[in-house]
């Protein structure tokens, strides 16, 4: 019996046919996908890489709602261009609690990765509600209506307890003062700012969005983008130690 | 004929549906109603709305027939052809939004005052509407649609279930509808092609599932021994499809009465989930799926057997075990593995061949009928169509490669290449099947006009290739640019001046988009005068036993 005749139990058998397109379309998922749950260069923790303080987390939902991650990817490869214009490679570990991934796969306008630090605040809230007045040429979208929404903080610790469902380590403590936290990293003159530092190291204090008032959309993903790739840092981190 | 003469009862699907529909609109006003933000409210009371609907829909229908219509009339199958109607025009529907929608947005990219500054226009909200338009509505629709036609035609059997056809095609362009004013409203999970929340991907699997029953009862009643090959790719990318959607999509709502989820996975392995589903998207729904309308509408077109039954047997298994290895490839140089990407590389290079094989299976059904091509442009828009899966099937393990990949990741070339495939093989060839499709399921003797099908090929391929050559440009151009060095050694370009430079090639990107625009509104003219006016083929006296729409 030739080879070719012994495909016919595929082609006159419906269910033999889905059994085995089943098992072909598995074997490389399968071989890809699981070993990065145990690989140890991509579960490993790095110092200074902590979960996102409410006020971020927001801006963070912002950000992903306005689908800013079409234009702006949140990944620097190890190309000595890509170094010298955005900084240090990204590493796994920067984005463990990205709950999706926004590393993007288009740069129309530049990486954000370690955009934080990089301008200040005043600087984003110009270039958010109208980018061509800061820089001419850019092609991006204003997004002035930012700047006029307050942040919905009710649900906040429900936000944290499903980040912790997904597996983002909050604990019952920083959900317990969730949206008292959304407040105060607004507030640098909030008598609760030592207790929030220390529930979020490295977190920054400041008025944003220079607004009086309760936090508003453009304060929360001013927030989010002042803290982009400042977590590590890359003075202590050791490359060898965390080979890819 | 007995069959119609039997006393009319109420079928188990009827009273079954009826039930669930009753219940889920119940469900969805008290959503609705509770919902914690206006776009879940929203959502959930077009949910109600269509429920109620489908309630009352399947009620009047029951009172108003005799019987169900008959398996077969004078030995001969009674073909179930109202879903594939609705599918067909729901595609044309939405290719012309879809297109249009691209329009915009190619030109937001040139002229950025197009966003208007509000949330409902920016580029970011209107990108995910224009793929999921052009991919899942227009694409999703032609797959329905040619597989509900080509499955009973091929099996020689009537379309399995009375009202799960029309549950699949109806609840596919309901989630269609969810998911597009979804991205308008700002929901969305920003996972490229896998934008809708956590509620529109349920009922996609719903959806999906029913598809999968219908398809697969269908082929189980047929009457020929041997599934037909064309078959055996739309069942790959049926159930492809199904596991790549359940395996990128686990999310934790943060309620039950809200629109806002946080996926499952997180950083890398998310990443990976993503390029897995993302490539596959293209590889099972993009081109497993059409490659089957290739393996019945170019045979059947050009009145000529496959070329190689053989060839498509590799084909067939070799196309569905490499393209699934292939995702990796999205993420060269990032945080993923080395050996991740290399095995993504390897085997998107290996790809290659099983694609040309398809390719060459394809171009040579014609042999022996070349010169069809002059005279017949659906046959020709075909053709061509095979002819630019060919090419982006070679660029694309070209881009693999990981030092090509260095510079054309994040530029315009990716979205050039993605558009050859796009607009020159999936567009091409459900233009292709439609103009086939039209005649055939509104029984009419042929096209209005073949040379409005002409003007719409030139239009159209005119427009393909200012695109793709724009975005060629545009794309090394600035990737070379990021990567240019002054003498002196510093970085020799700012960033904004490489987007200053694509200013002239976006707007020849826009024109292009528009002449392919152009040219699918001829189409739609065309095909609307067939159905119109068309002269019917031959006195067939079943269709008029068929089901009413």
């Amino acid at each position: 019996m030739s080879i070719w005749n012994r495909h016919k139990i595929f082609e006159t058998n419906s269910l033999v046919l889905i059994v085995g397109i089943l098992l072909v379309v598995a074997i490389g998922g399968l071989v890809e996908i699981t070993p990065l749950f145990y690989l140890k260069s991509t579960i490993e923790v790095v110092d200074g890489v902590r979960p996102y303080t409410p006020l971020e987390l927001t801006g963070r939902n912002i950000y992903v709602r306005e689908g800013c991650y079409l234009c702006h990817s949140q990944m620097i490869r190890p190309l000595r261009d890509e170094v010298e214009r955005y900084g240090h490679y990204s590493l796994a570990a920067e984005s463990m609690y990205d709950h999706p991934f926004q590393w993007g796969s288009k740069r129309t306008g530049p990486d954000l990765a370690r955009v934080g630090g990089k301008y200040s605040d005043d600087w984003h809230v110009t270039h958010l509600k109208n980018p061509r007045s800061i820089v001419p040429q850019s092609v991006m979208p204003g997004y002035s209506f930012l700047a006029r929404t307050e942040v919905d903080a009710s649900r906040l610790p429900d936000h944290l307890r499903t980040s912790r469902i997904v597996g983002v380590p909050y604990t019952d403590d920083e959900i317990a003062n969730a949206v008292a936290d959304l407040k105060t990293q607004t507030d640098p003159d909030s008598a609760d700012v030592a207790a929030f530092t220390k529930r979020y190291p490295k977190a920054v204090v400041r008025n944003f969005d220079g607004q009086p008032g309760n936090p508003t959309e453009l304060d929360a993903l001013i927030a989010y983008l002042q803290m982009l790739g400042t977590l590590v840092d890359f003075k202590l981190y050791n490359e060898k130690a965390n080979l890819r | 004929m007995n069959q119609a003469l039997n006393s009319k009862r109420i079928t188990l699907g009827e009273g079954g549906l009826t039930v669930v529909f009753a219940l889920t609109a119940l469900l969805c006003v008290y959503a609705a109603i509770n919902a914690l933000d206006s776009a879940f409210a929203f959502h959930t009371a077009l949910g109600a709305a269509v429920s109620f609907w489908a309630v009352f829909a399947i009620i009047t229908r029951y009172r108003g027939r005799s019987a169900l219509p008959p398996q077969e009339i004078d030995g001969r199958p009674n073909y179930n052809f109202g879903p594939v109607k609705f599918c067909s025009f729901m595609a044309m529907f939405w290719g012309i939004a879809g297109f249009t929608v691209g329009l915009l947005i190619a030109s937001q990219l040139a002229f950025p005052a197009l966003n208007f500054d509000l949330q409902w226009t920016s580029f970011g909200r209107l990108r995910p509407l224009h793929t999921s338009a052009v991919v899942f509505a227009f694409g999703g629709n032609v797959l329905l649609a040619t597989s509900f036609y080509v499955v009973q035609k091929t099996s020689r059997a009537r379309l399995a279930g009375d009202l799960a056809p029309w549950v699949v095609a109806i609840g596919y362009n309901f989630f269609i509808l969810i998911a597009g004013t979804g991205y308008l409203l700002g929901v969305t999970q920003s996972k490229e092609y896998a934008e809708p929340e956590w509620y529109s991907d349920l009922l996609l699997t719903v959806v999906w599932v029913t598809y999968l029953l219908v398809f697969l009862a269908t082929l189980m009643k047929r009457k020929e021994p041997h599934i037909f090959v064309a078959n055996w790719f739309y069942l790959a990318f049926i159930i492809t499809i199904a596991v790549l959607h359940l395996g990128n999509n686990p999310a934790v709502p943060v309620s039950f009465l809200g629109s806002k989820s946080y996926i499952a996975w997180g950083g890398v392995q998310d990443a990976m989930f993503q390029w897995w589903y993302g490539h596959n998207a293209v590889g099972f729904f993009l081109t497993a799926g059409f490659l089957a309308i290739m393996y019945y509408f170019i045979p059947k077109r050009a009145e000529r057997p496959i070329y190689s039954y053989r060839l498509s047997i590799i084909h067939f298994w070799a196309l569905i075990f490499l393209y699934i290895w292939a995702g990796p490839h999205h993420l060269h140089y990032t945080a993923l593995p080395d050996w991740t990407q290399t095995l993504g590389m390897t085997f998107s290079i290996m790809l290659w061949m099983p694609s040309w094989g398809g390719m060459i299976n394809g171009l040579m059904t014609l042999s022996g009928a070349w010169d069809k091509l002059r005279t017949d442009p659906v046959l020709r828009m075909m053709v061509v169509s095979v002819a630019f899966y060919g090419m982006s099937t070679f660029e694309g393990p070209m881009m693999s490669i990981k030092v090509v990949n260095s510079l054309s990741h994040y530029t315009d070339w990716t979205i050039g290449h993605v558009h050859s495939g796009a607009l020159g093989w999936v567009g091409f060839v459900s233009f292709g099947a439609l103009y086939c499709l039209v005649p055939w399921v509104w029984n009419r003797k042929q096209l209005y006009s073949l040379r409005l099908v002409n003007w719409h090929f030139w239009i159209a391929t005119l427009g393909i290739v200012l695109y793709i050559s724009a975005m060629w440009v545009s794309g090394i151009l600035q990737g070379l640019m990021w990567r240019a060095y002054t003498s002196l050694g510093f970085l020799e370009y700012s960033f904004i001046e490489t987007v200053e430079a694509m200013h002239p090639f976006y707007i020849i990107r826009a024109a292009g988009g528009g002449l392919f625009l152009i040219g699918s509104l001829i189409m739609a003219y065309n095909l609307w005068m067939t159905v119109r006016v068309g002269e019917t083929s031959e006195a067939q006296p079943r269709v008029a036993l068929q089901a009413a729409e």
